[in-house]
């Protein structure tokens, strides 16, 4: 059940693109049923909300097929899809919470002391700890708890393995930027994971 | 004697788990871990921390969902709304 990341190199795609320039509406849907996994669980991360990730999956899509001639290959066709469905669901969390405007450029509560709070050895296996629907949940809850710009970059690096480089890019960041949102989401869920994988018995040694 | 801080090393610890560090600073970072209890729990669950979610796929495409993205597209290429 391994997630499935865009293919690395979107190399293969440019073939395909050119067909599916050329009207070749079978090149465009094995576009889409590469790609499509990937731009969901993104979508779905970020919005939180299966609903909204179905939408923007299909409004990434129809923007795509709509905007295609407009595609010049200066990046690879999968980072300007990722970039379409990144815009599209951070427009959704914006609709969703008018009263708090969603910005990547959120400076709240970076802190580098609150960085690392508890310090404990986990258990050997931690996934074994728990039943796969148990450990889904914990992961999901965890990413959920993440602010939107940090679950975003941690989505974009960690499960779908985007460069530092492109992360940027699509979300319009400096390459620093981007590393800082990602060290403190992976800490973060680092620090929400030990609360449930640490050995049991170690609790007196668990802070500093 | 590793010159890292546990500072350091936090700011560092990206580039040594996508393993980005230069050689360099990679052998100071392993110095500092292996010399700072604290901070190799913290590498070492940090590293567990982004095996277990590049391992689970926590949103699988429900069959429906694609269904009805491809009878999206399919309306979209057929129907009346031209490509622009």
């Amino acid at each position: 059940m391994n997630p499935q990341p865009a293919p690395g190199n979107g190399a293969d795609d440019v073939a395909l693109v050119g067909k599916a320039q050329a009207g070749d509406p079978e090149a465009f849907a094995e576009l889409v049923s590469r790609h499509e996994r990937s731009i969901f669980r993104l979508a779905r991360h970020i919005t939180q909300n299966e609903e909204d990730a179905e939408d923007v999956l299909q409004e990434t899509f129809l923007k795509a097929y709509e905007h295609l001639d407009e595609f010049r290959g200066d990046s690879k066709f999968y980072t300007w899809l990722v970039r379409i469905a990144v815009n599209q669901a951070l427009m959704k969390l914006r609709k969703r919470k008018s009263d708090r405007s969603v910005s990547l450029d959120e400076t709240f509560d970076t802190g580098e002391e609150t960085m690392v709070r508890e310090i404990a050895v986990w258990a050997g296996d931690p996934e074994q700890l728990y039943s796969q629907e148990e450990l889904r949940g914990i992961l999901a809850s965890a990413i959920d708890s993440l602010p939107p710009v940090f679950r975003t970059v941690f989505a974009l690096r960690d499960i779908e393995e985007l460069s530092t480089e492109e992360t940027a890019q699509i979300l319009n960041l400096s390459v620093p930027a981007v590393k800082s949102r990602l060290l403190r989401a992976r800490l973060r869920l680092r620090e929400k994971l030990t609360r449930y994988f640490k050995r049991k018995g170690d609790d007196v040694f668990a802070y500093l | 004697m590793s010159l890292l801080t546990c500072k350091d090393f936090l700011q560092e610890l990206n580039d040594y788990l996508d393993e980005a560090a230069a050689p360099g600073l990679r052998r100071e970072i392993e110095a500092h871990l292996a010399e700072c209890p604290n901070c190799w729990v913290i590498c070492d669950t940090t590293k567990k921390t982004l095996r277990i979610f590049k391992g689970t796929d926590l949103y699988p495409l429900p069959a429906e969902v694609h269904s009805r993205l491809m009878e999206a597209l399919r309306r979209k290429m057929t129907g009346g709304e031209p490509r622009s």
